[in-house]
């Protein structure tokens, strides 16, 4: 059975629909990583499976549960926990007290504030200043890293990428890599096609709001993702309208 | 001379001490939830009426009777959350201000229904604790105006010890920051800002058995104690607890000094410094309504 499946998801900011009646499933243990344009309805998606909007229609199922009307937090109880876009620390606290927070309400499990300092070892000397103060690669890997404090059964990752340089990219998917091999499962959100590609095990590719392709990482080209991202053609085995 | 001033200025300290006390509830609802409670003053007055019948009632010290009234006022704070601000946040920014307002309407009236017209105080009650005072060195100082200030000092300390040390008061701090984050990594934002109400009452009513020892009181009494919170507030910052309580020793000098420039001086006094404090935050943080209250200096 799938550890996450969306159906007929509609979600709206006002007038705009940002969703449009989509539907996926994720096994345990995937990578799926969402690609699509910008307002192609990616964060809002997110931020509805994660609780954080409300969908108008369609219902999102975790293990078997319909969590309609669930709020975020217990959301989190359940097991899915969301490093929102922009990273959101609590600026004005410690580094610790960020990870703190989201772990005094934890399910049990294997991330821990020792675990979570073993798999991104960089915080470990930024503990006690303010979170505010770090660096762009520095925030990423504490919001990433307090998202892990609540042992979340599926992380979902809002533009891992966006705004770092280069390197500290490269130092954040490092870290990623012993999230990965600890079987959570990701849905995550990236612009930088090429990562996307070798970190995921499946792709969605979404345009206006609508799922145009989508399949396993490894069968697809870049050709075939550029084109949908842009909305050249409708290839593969989209769900397409 | 040197000594009478100096004299004034340690009073107005401690003066300040019961300011930063009153204004100590106010400060966490804005700093928290973003709300001015409007019926901040009328709550402290209506703490003030519990403590008075309830030591009334069992001839208890007021301090004790205050320790039976502290369970009461935090079940209150639950409830005005949970039944009234919520609602009134979710219907947009305003909505708490009227509703608050209203609140202290309500209050006023059910007080006035109740107790009538008549000016009280708990004095009475404490013996010769209202009155007596210590001298030193020629400075003589109110053992009340001493305790309330110890008092103070302690309850924002213990406040400020508790925001960073447990696991409560940091989802507090969390949720004030970014309430819409700390849901999504599993703070209940609504438990937490019904927590916080009930603290903050909590802190109103320890405040209201201070105005009742302190002075007198009658069921309008309200407005002018919210008054002052609110100037002791603007002037220190919601940033920090010793912002509010630095507010309150700038409210409480002010004033005493004040009164000793003119016999009209002591609300004068008090009035010019919020104003003069008001339109500089004006001129440096901008015409935002959060200037207001916004800190002098973040310390965290």
């Amino acid at each position: 059975m799938s550890l996450l499946a969306v159906e007929a998801l509609d979600v709206r900011h006002g007038l705009l629909q940002a969703v449009r009646g989509i539907s996926f499933t994720v096994a345990e243990g995937e990578i799926l990583a969402l690609v699509g344009a910008n307002g192609a309805g990616k964060t809002t998606l997110l931020r509805a499976i994660a609780g954080a909007h409300k969908p108008t229609a369609g219902r999102v199922v975790f293990d078997g549960r319909d969590l309609r009307g669930e709020r975020a937090n217990r959301r989190v109880r359940a097991g899915i926990t969301l490093v929102p876009e922009g990273r959101k620390l609590f600026g004005e606290m410690t580094v610790r007290e960020n990870l703190q927070v989201a772990g005094a309400h934890a399910r049990r499990g294997r991330w821990t504030m020792d675990t979570v300092l073993d798999a991104f070892p960089m915080l470990r000397p930024h503990l006690e200043q303010r979170s505010g103060s770090l660096s762009g690669g520095e925030q990423q890997a504490t919001a990433i890293g307090r998202a892990l404090m609540t042992n979340p059964r599926l992380l979902l990752i809002d533009e891992l990428s966006l705004g770092l340089s280069p390197i500290a990219v490269d130092r954040v998917y490092e870290s990623l890599r012993t999230v990965i091999a600890s079987g959570t499962t990701i849905v995550l959100v990236e612009q930088d096609l090429s990562r996307t590609l070798r970190v995921a095990t499946r792709i969605i590719c979404l345009l206006e709001g609508r799922i145009v392709l989508e399949g396993a990482a490894a069968a697809m080209t870049r050709e075939q993702v550029t084109q949908a991202y842009f909305g050249l053609r409708h290839a593969g085995s989209a769900s397409a309208p | 001379m040197t000594q009478f001033w100096i004299g004034q200025i340690v009073q107005g300290v401690l003066l300040g001490g019961y300011y930063a006390l009153l204004a100590c509830g106010l400060s966490f609802m804005f700093g928290v939830m973003r709300i001015i409670n409007l019926a901040h003053g009328s709550i402290a007055v209506l703490a003030a009426f519990l403590v008075l019948t309830v030591a009334g009632q069992w001839n208890l010290s007021p301090f004790l009777a205050l320790l039976a009234i502290v369970p009461v006022m935090a079940i209150a704070g639950w409830l005005l959350q949970r039944g009234v601000l919520d609602r009134a946040l979710r219907a947009g920014e305003l909505t708490p201000l009227l509703s608050t307002f209203g609140l202290a309407i309500v209050i006023d009236n059910l007080l006035f229904e109740r107790y009538g017209a008549d000016t009280r105080s708990l004095a009475p009650n404490v013996g010769d604790l209202a009155y007596s005072s210590w001298t030193a060195g020629g400075l003589s100082v109110g053992e009340l105006a001493l305790l309330t200030f110890a008092v103070a000092v302690a309850l924002l300390g213990g406040l400020h010890l508790f925001l960073h040390r447990t696991p409560f008061g940091r989802a507090i701090r969390a949720t004030a920051q970014d309430a819409d984050t700390a849901e999504l990594v599993g703070v209940d934002s609504r438990a937490v800002y019904a927590g916080a109400s009930a603290i903050a009452l909590v802190t109103v009513a320890i405040a209201g058995a201070f105005l009742g020892l302190r002075s007198s009181f009658d069921p309008y009494a309200g407005a002018t104690q919210l008054i002052f919170a609110f100037e002791a507030v603007v002037i220190g910052g919601t940033g920090s607890l010793w912002g509010t309580l630095l507010g309150g020793i700038v409210l409480g000098v002010a004033q005493n000094v004040g009164s000793q420039v003119n016999p009209q001086g002591f609300l004068i006094g008090g009035h010019v410094v919020f104003l003069l404090v008001l339109a500089a935050r004006f001129a440096l943080g901008g015409r935002d309504l959060r200037a207001l209250v916004r800190p002098v200096r973040r310390t965290t």
